[in-house]
């Protein structure tokens, strides 16, 4: 977040983001964000048990001593949960940072030099919005065969295309301003050009769009692993442990606290990215998101 | 999703003397069965990508080590022809109906997809329509009382709506209203004991309608509400925002400060003028709204049993059936596709301004 806020305050100012950003939600979301970065960071020392031990102490219901109970093989659904938060919320900061990456850059390359390359990147883009977005990642994950680092990788050739297009209107905006005439002029290549002079003025709504996102990938990856097709067992992935609760349904702890941990993480995001929004532009607010999950 | 707003000058279809409806309509076609080649591409491609054999994977282990048998199957299945001869097969088949085999039901996918399809535009439909409703009704009381605790609590109901994931809340809520509550039978689109309606859309509801069977309608209509609400969650938060968001733009309009200026009533200036304004952005997230939904199914049905694509997609997934999950991602992209065709059409109709760029 800290380094979000750091692109933001160079180019417009840090008084105003920050007062924006000091609305109630943005403050619950930031507090709950960084509880859960805790929670990762320092898992191996907080959880009370092993997360992959198992135990004949099976089903067993919230206790004193197993906070949240135990599922179907007798492991500490507490020490899981903790231990859930080191898989999903890295994979999806990592994914997000990646795909604002590649598509960002796409974006830039297609908007700015036109013609073929433009036509090229960008029907990729719509054949991937041709599906809705859970649809597809499941038929490549699927195809890839079923690992986290497969199901990052659907998630990735799904997200890009979001960041390509909304950078690729921006410099194509940007592109004919007299500032960046003024630098080719002067002797800047394309690829000068485009570092120097483009890609900084037209960064921050891609920034937002990628605060946004975090949440979203965050249930996609869960949504997968739901499926089967993210984390393999034992992994304790958030996903993967409702779809344990699915099978033992009686035991509803088993689900239930997996699931509220992917909520609390996802609002959280998800209130951030609201007051960022709100932030940079006060008009317009939806029109960097529509993409269906 | 669509891409709309573009404004391309009035006077280029007017100049090659075709009606700028009819050219809009014409590219937005053009465009759309593009799309569609490209969705079985993706498939095809995906298909060819897989590590596994497919020869190993159809014939079982024993025969695919006959060389012989592997020879003549290749052959027969068209494996030894280049990739786009085998592309070119491939959508033939699709037009012919072949979609292959499931390897879990040994059924043809097209046949299971045909069974499954009504189940899901079924719950799709439903969860669209509690949506339309709430999500639309909510955006325009946020609007309307901007800036007031209403407008921060509607967007913090909103922000949660698109941040529940629906597999959870498929179960929580099953849990509470079924096996604690009892409020709602449980899985299932009928109770067991009961007979479906006589087959006209596969939907039970309207088909228990069309043959005036109520008690099976009421039936079907309690199995539907958890799985739709469920559903529903997400698009309202969606739909909510954008609704919000739209009404703004059209509330501080010239036209709208006129019509209250006339003394016209509220409900009237709301109704007639706001929403009407507001209609083409909320129309066009609708189509985003319903591949949320379709996708959604995917990861709902499963908890209540309901016989869809959803369902038939999870137990295809997890047990990593191929042809099935690739069956399930033409069809919805197809069905997606489709969808925002319509919207595309819709919206030329309604805003007269569109054209492509």
């Amino acid at each position: 977040m800290t380094d979000i806020l750091a692109v933001q305050t160079r180019r417009k100012g840090r008084l105003r983001i920050s007062k924006q950003l000091r609305t109630p939600l943005a403050i619950t979301g930031g507090a709950i964000v960084v509880f859960w970065l805790l929670i990762a960071l320092f898992a191996q020392w907080i959880r009370p048990f092993d997360p992959l031990a198992q135990d004949f102490m099976r089903l067993q219901p919230p206790s004193a001593e197993h906070w949240f109970g135990t599922d179907q093989v007798g492991r500490d659904v507490l020490s899981r949960v903790i231990t859930g938060a080191q898989v999903s919320i890295p994979l999806a900061l990592m994914l997000v940072v990646f795909a604002m990456l590649i598509g960002s850059l796409l974006g830039a390359i297609a908007g700015y030099f036109g013609k073929a390359i433009d036509e090229v990147i960008m029907r990729i883009a719509d054949l991937v919005f041709a599906f809705p977005t859970i649809i597809l990642a499941m038929v490549i994950a699927a195809a890839l065969g079923p690992s986290l680092t497969n199901a990052v990788i659907a998630m990735l050739i799904v997200s890009w295309p979001a960041y390509a297009r909304v950078t690729r209107s921006l410099v194509l905006g940007a592109r004919n301003a007299e500032y960046v005439i003024a630098g080719r002029l002067l002797g800047n290549g394309p690829f000068t050009s485009l570092r120097k002079d483009i890609l900084p003025n037209v960064l921050s709504p891609v920034v937002v769009l990628a605060t946004l996102d975090v949440g979203t990938a965050i249930l996609l990856l869960s949504g997968l692993s739901f499926l089967g097709l993210g984390a393999i067992p034992p992994t304790p992935d958030w996903g993967a442990m409702v779809a344990d609760g699915v099978q033992n349904f009686s035991s509803w702890w088993i689900a239930v606290f997996p699931g509220l941990a992917i909520l609390t993480v996802v609002l959280a995001f998800n209130f951030l990215g609201d007051a960022l929004r709100d932030a940079l532009d006060p008009r317009s607010q939806e029109a960097v998101q529509g993409r269906a999950l | 999703m669509p891409e709309s707003n573009s404004t391309a000058p009035r006077e280029q279809g007017a100049r090659a003397g075709i009606h700028p409806l009819a050219r809009y309509l014409g590219i937005r076609a053009a465009l759309t069965v593009l799309l569609l080649f490209g969705v079985t591409l993706v498939t095809f491609t995906l298909t060819n990508l897989v590590p596994a054999d497919p020869v190993q994977a159809a014939l079982g282990e024993q025969a695919a080590a006959d060389p012989e048998i592997v020879a003549q199957f290749r052959a027969d299945a068209g494996l030894d022809q280049p990739l786009p001869v085998q592309y070119i097969t491939y959508v033939g088949n699709l037009l012919q109906g072949d979609w292959g085999i499931s390897q879990q039901t040994r059924a043809p996918v097209a046949q299971d997809l045909g069974k499954a399809f009504p189940a899901t535009a079924e719950l799709a439909l439903a969860a669209i329509l509690i949506s339309i409703v709430i999500g639309i009704g909510l955006g325009m009381w946020a609007a309307l009382r901007r800036r007031t605790i209403t407008d921060q609590v509607i967007r913090v109901v909103s922000l949660i709506g698109i941040s529940v994931p629906s597999f959870w809340l498929a179960l929580v809520v099953y849990f509470v209203f079924f096996s604690q509550l009892h409020w709602f039978p449980g899985s299932g689109r009928l109770s067991p004991a009961a007979i479906p309606p006589p087959k006209v859309t596969g939907m039970y509801t309207v088909d228990s309608l069309l043959a005036g069977q109520w008690a099976t309608f009421g039936d079907a209509v309690s199995h539907l509400i958890l799985p739709a609400a469920v559903l529903a969650l997400y698009t309202i938060g969606l739909l909510t925002r954008f609704a919000r968001s739209a009404i703004l733009e059209v509330l501080d309009l010239d036209y709208v400060r006129a019509a209250r200026a006339k003394g016209l009533p509220g409900r009237i200036v709301v109704g007639r003028y706001v929403l009407r304004g507001a209609l083409v952005p909320i129309i066009t997230v609708l189509g985003v709204a319903f591949g949320s939904l379709l996708s959604g199914t995917v990861l709902v049905e499963k908890v209540y049993s309901w016989h869809g694509l959803g369902e038939y997609a999870y137990s295809a997934a997890t047990k990593l059936d191929l042809p099935a999950i690739m069956g399930v991602g033409l069809i919805v992209g197809f069905v997606y596709i489709g969808l925002n065709f319509l919207i595309d059409v819709l919206y030329g109709v309604i805003d007269p301004r569109v054209r492509v760029a």
